[in-house]
């Protein structure tokens, strides 16, 4: 698969954190493709999380490229990143995903209110959000109910609903697996990957659970990619 | 979609948000309250007298004669002689002339001498007329119709006696004429609630045995003695007139003024009053900023709410932003809530005022004789109510700008 263009590129990317003068995080190259899945395996406080902001644009590199498609997020504007992002990626976390008080709908529509080339790829948003709720696995009349009400299983499966809407190029992952057990594990993962693939969308998904490896296309370690710089001072 | 996310994250905080709504209304009908209670005051007072085009008196300030002469606070310096009285009565501009006679006290109440032109010509609250809710105006020299505060206070009735003190807060009484309760004026929320009234000779027939503001030792006069004199009074305190056309009232109140044989005063009530609530009005200009004071404190405490919301919804906000959301659309959502919270209590605020105006309304007009109208919110109220709204908005820019910060630094990753 290597020979589709990268959906997503890191070059050379540092960055320290604020305040600290002997802790940074430095990428000298990733590079995820188009359609492709992608584990990236660390330990906790390897500075996952912190590539998934750099990559989502919430955090600026000190120095590098971060492209996602063929924009280094950099260049663009504050508010243009914002826009980018919710054009360009979808997002689940490891937890509290969603608005608890709103509807599931809304939960998955919400995307679309930043993204409008998102929403125009949508062509009627509610029957989408209804379709994709199925295909997750989750009970008809879902669509009404408030978030908060849901276990967090099918919160997560709302969460990946909210995330392939409008079919982004990417979406990150950031352990979103971990609040669940094994067997919904198993199955939270086979939905998102039929979704993704029935797309086109790549995948990029951090965890620490090694397990999971055999359903990706590419694991990738955190320690292989990038030099955690830790002080000793 | 953002304003319906916006009421729903406002829905699931119910119990935070409405005690704030509560603390807002609450102190938009207080404040709309205070406006319609000093509106309603300003109006009552200057509807203390109408219909009357000048009231005369002995030479002294304006608000003093309108003070002693309708308001009967204070005393009068000086007495109006009869002849100039009946010099005034008539000439040609002159249609109607009531004199007023006043220094006697029955309790705590003021007695007037008049004469029954005084029940016809007085009016108040726009050219309403004293009415006679029991019995009839007097008929005898020792006949008196007494004010509705009068009677309640005193607990008289029709043909209950009365006997007149000589001065005011005196101890030494008229007891040899005693008067008789004649008739009793239902409630109009003037001085006259507090006024016995008595015919103008009834003043003289008391003080037929008296001399230099003392009894003359010895002599005693029967009241039917006193009905066969001629009582004709010496000096009068003050006289309402009307004129026949307005347009003659500068004249004749200047040719008052200007009256050659004794230093008079005529003063147009409605200036007068104007005045004298100039003076009054420092109070009024204290209560409105107490009030807006509450108002405030209100939206303070929105700030303080909002404030404390700010952490429990760190991870909403994060939310807002991972899905796109600029850290602009999180300060205008915050501000959207304050404005709705703003919004909802001015209305409420304004169906507590109207509730409030519905059930106080006749006890406020029976207790201290003010009459709240209930009517259309006015222009004013309107932008008081706009601006509680306006003021929300701005209050909760401080807690908006924080949590813009805060979304700005946590981006999407909030660790609590």
């Amino acid at each position: 698969m290597p020979n589709r263009p990268p959906i997503l590129q890191l070059e050379d990317v540092r960055y320290r954190w604020p305040g600290r003068t002997s802790f940074g995080l430095n990428v000298p190259m990733l590079s995820v493709s188009a359609g492709e899945t992608v584990l990236l395996l660390g330990e906790s406080g390897s500075g996952k999380s912190t590539l998934l902001s750099l990559i989502c644009g919430t955090t600026l590199a000190t120095s590098g490229r971060v492209c996602v498609g063929d924009h280094d997020i950099a260049q663009l504007s504050a508010g243009k990143r914002d826009q980018f992002r919710a054009e360009q990626i979808g997002l689940i976390f490891q937890q509290f995903n969603l608005l608890p008080f709103a509807s599931v709908q809304d939960n998955i529509l919400l995307p679309l209110e930043f993204a409008p080339k998102r929403r125009k790829c949508v062509f009627n948003s509610e029957v989408e959000a209804t379709r994709l709720c199925r295909d997750l696995g989750l009970p008809e009349g879902v669509m009404t109910s408030r978030a908060g009400s849901l276990s967090v299983g099918q919160q997560q499966r709302v969460a990946a609903a909210r995330a392939l809407i409008g079919t982004p190029p990417l979406i990150t992952a950031d352990e979103p697996t971990s609040s669940l057990d094994a067997a919904t594990q198993a199955t939270f993962l086979e939905l998102l990957f039929a979704q993704s693939r029935a797309h086109g969308t790549a995948i990029l998904m951090v965890s620490h659970d090694a397990r999971l490896s055999s359903q990706f296309d590419r694991v990738i370690h955190m320690a292989d990619i990038a030099l955690t710089e830790r002080g000793t001072l | 979609m953002i304003l319906r996310l916006a009421l729903a994250s406002l829905m699931a905080r119910t119990l935070t948000v409405s005690m704030t709504i509560l603390a807002i209304s609450l102190s938009v009908a207080l404040f709309l309250g205070v406006e319609k209670v000093r509106t309603g005051a300003k109006a009552s007072f200057a509807d203390t007298i109408s219909g009357t085009d000048l009231i005369i008196g002995a030479r002294s300030g304006s608000v003093q004669l309108l003070l002693y002469s309708v308001f009967r606070i204070g005393n009068a310096t000086n007495n109006l002689t009869w002849e100039s009285y009946q010099d005034i009565a008539n000439r040609p501009e002159v249609d109607w002339i009531v004199p007023i006679s006043l220094g006697d006290s029955h309790r705590q109440f003021r007695v007037m001498g008049t004469t029954p032109a005084f029940f016809e010509r007085y009016k108040y609250r726009s050219g309403q007329s004293l009415v006679v809710q029991d019995g009839s105006i007097m008929s005898d020299v020792f006949d008196t119709v007494i004010g509705a505060d009068v009677a309640t206070t005193l607990g008289y009735e029709i043909g209950d006696p009365i006997v007149v003190a000589h001065g005011l807060a005196s101890f030494s009484e008229h007891a040899n004429q005693p008067f008789r309760v004649s008739g009793i004026l239902e409630k109009t929320g003037t001085p006259v609630d507090r006024t016995v009234i008595v015919s103008l000779e009834a003043i003289e027939a008391i003080h037929v045995d008296w001399k230099s503001g003392a009894q003359i030792p010895g002599q005693v006069t029967t009241p039917d003695m006193i009905r066969q004199m001629a009582l004709e009074p010496q000096a009068i305190t003050a006289a309402l007139v009307g004129v026949k056309s307005r347009l003659q009232v500068f004249r004749l109140q200047r040719s008052i003024n200007e009256y050659p044989h004794e230093p008079l005063l005529a003063i147009l009530p409605g200036v007068a009053l104007q005045e004298l609530w100039q003076i009054v009005g420092i109070a009024e200009t204290a209560l409105i900023g107490v009030s807006a004071m509450v108002v405030v404190t209100a939206l303070i405490g929105m700030m303080a709410t909002i404030f404390s919301s700010l952490n429990e919804r760190r991870r909403e906000m994060a939310i807002f932003r991972a899905m796109g959301a600029r850290p602009r659309v999180i300060l205008a959502l915050l501000v959207l809530e304050a404005v709705v919270m703003a919004a909802v209590g001015a209305i409420f605020g304004l169906g507590l005022l109207y509730l409030g105006l519905v059930l106080g309304q006749p006890l406020i007009d029976s207790a201290f004789g003010i009459w709240l109208p209930i009517e259309p919110p006015t222009l004013r109220e309107a932008w008081v109510l706009l601006g509680v709204v306006a003021a929300g908005a701005i209050v909760s820019m401080v807690p908006a700008l924080r949590a813009y910060r805060m979304s700005l630094a946590d981006g999407m990753m909030v660790r609590i």
